[in-house]
């Protein structure tokens, strides 16, 4: 039965609509509770790790990642493994963005729209460029340090928290605003 | 205090899993991998279209999944829900404290999220589908966890 939902979900080739899209995350909360109480979250993920790889001294990785982490690496492989599934069964990768976003992207020197990232800054050849930098190293650190500082990421805080009802989660969610918008109306013109 | 520990229940939430129990967590990984792709919330250009109120797709997909997760939980807690275990389905509440937290870090969170154009989840995702480089964000990102951990007792929270 789980082949056959995966194998319907993979042929549905296209680019699924919001309403399918959607409510199919939303359904990882009950779905990860009625498993084993599972609070649906990706960013502890990166804890556990830092906890399982580097052992240190410091509070704050000195836990049984174990005990209380091992089935959210089991997720965040499964989220890679799901990602390469999709890729090789579907159609095409090209987003049809908005024109008006399009535009906006040209201005900024983006010409390649092929793909799920423009490849002018995310690709190994553009990793020591400053946009590529920016994008992906520092951009990185930033979503480390943010999601472990704040608790959560879109999943942990929007998703799970929110649903939940959390003034937390909804703090936290306005700052993941506040900041995207910061960062895209006022960083990246700076160095694309 | 009493010999408390010779009746006190163990919880079993956390305990360590078998295989079977892990595989299904894998399992659903690979769901979720598959649904952020074919959703297209993998992509840096949706991102960039939300971030520039230039399509409501994204605010779609985020809302719809919200309201989803919302009633679910409202239909577990009023039929009290009991997990493959066999134990009542529980939501921990999160601490808000001060609320620093939440914004400082939310706040970063956010600038990282326009910068590489995906959020932890899509991370992984966008590595399966070949845009290898992520592994050098998801790196980066260990080491902003880090960070966070060397920093904490001097961190207001």
């Amino acid at each position: 039965m789980i082949g056959n939902v995966i194998s319907t979900f993979v042929s549905f080739s296209g680019p699924w609509p919001w309403y399918v899209a959607g409510p199919v995350i939303g359904l990882f909360v009950p779905a990860l509770l009625i498993v084993d109480n599972k609070v649906f979250g990706v960013s502890s993920s990166l804890r556990h790790l830092c906890s399982a790889v580097l052992p240190s001294k410091l509070d704050y990785f000195r836990y049984d990642w174990k005990r209380t982490g091992l089935w959210n690496l089991f997720f965040v492989v499964g989220i890679l493994v799901g990602g390469f599934l999709a890729s090789h069964w579907g159609g095409s990768q090209n987003i049809a963005i908005s024109e008006q976003t399009r535009i906006a992207l040209t201005k900024l020197s983006i010409h390649d729209f092929s793909g799920l990232a423009p490849r002018e800054i995310f690709a190994w050849s553009a990793l020591l460029t400053l946009k590529g930098f920016v994008s992906v190293v520092l951009g990185g650190v930033l979503v480390g340090f943010g999601t472990a500082y704040a608790g959560g990421c879109t999943s942990g805080h929007a998703i799970s928290g929110l649903a939940d009802l959390q003034l937390s989660s909804l703090i936290a969610v306005v700052g993941f605003f506040a900041g995207g918008l910061i960062a895209t109306h006022f960083l990246l013109p700076l160095f694309l | 205090m009493s010999n408390k520990s010779t009746t006190e229940q163990t919880p079993r939430q956390g305990q360590r899993q078998s295989g079977i129990g892990l595989l299904a967590y894998l399992l659903l990984g690979i769901g979720f991998g598959i649904v952020l792709t074919k959703s297209e919330v993998v992509s840096w250009f949706r991102i960039q279209e939300m971030f520039r109120f230039q399509s409501p797709r994204m605010y779609e997909i985020i809302v719809s999944a919200i309201v989803v997760a919302a009633a679910s939980l409202a239909v577990l807690r009023a039929l009290g829900a009991r997990t493959i275990c066999g134990e009542p389905v529980y939501v921990p509440p999160k601490t808000l404290g001060y609320g620093v937290r939440y914004a400082v870090g939310g706040t970063m969170f956010g600038l990282g999220w326009a910068l590489t154009g995906a959020c932890p989840g899509p991370l992984f995702a966008l590595v399966g589908n070949g845009v290898t480089v992520m592994a050098a964000a998801i790196l980066s990102a260990l080491a902003g966890t880090w960070l966070y951990g060397v920093l904490r007792p001097q961190l207001p929270h």
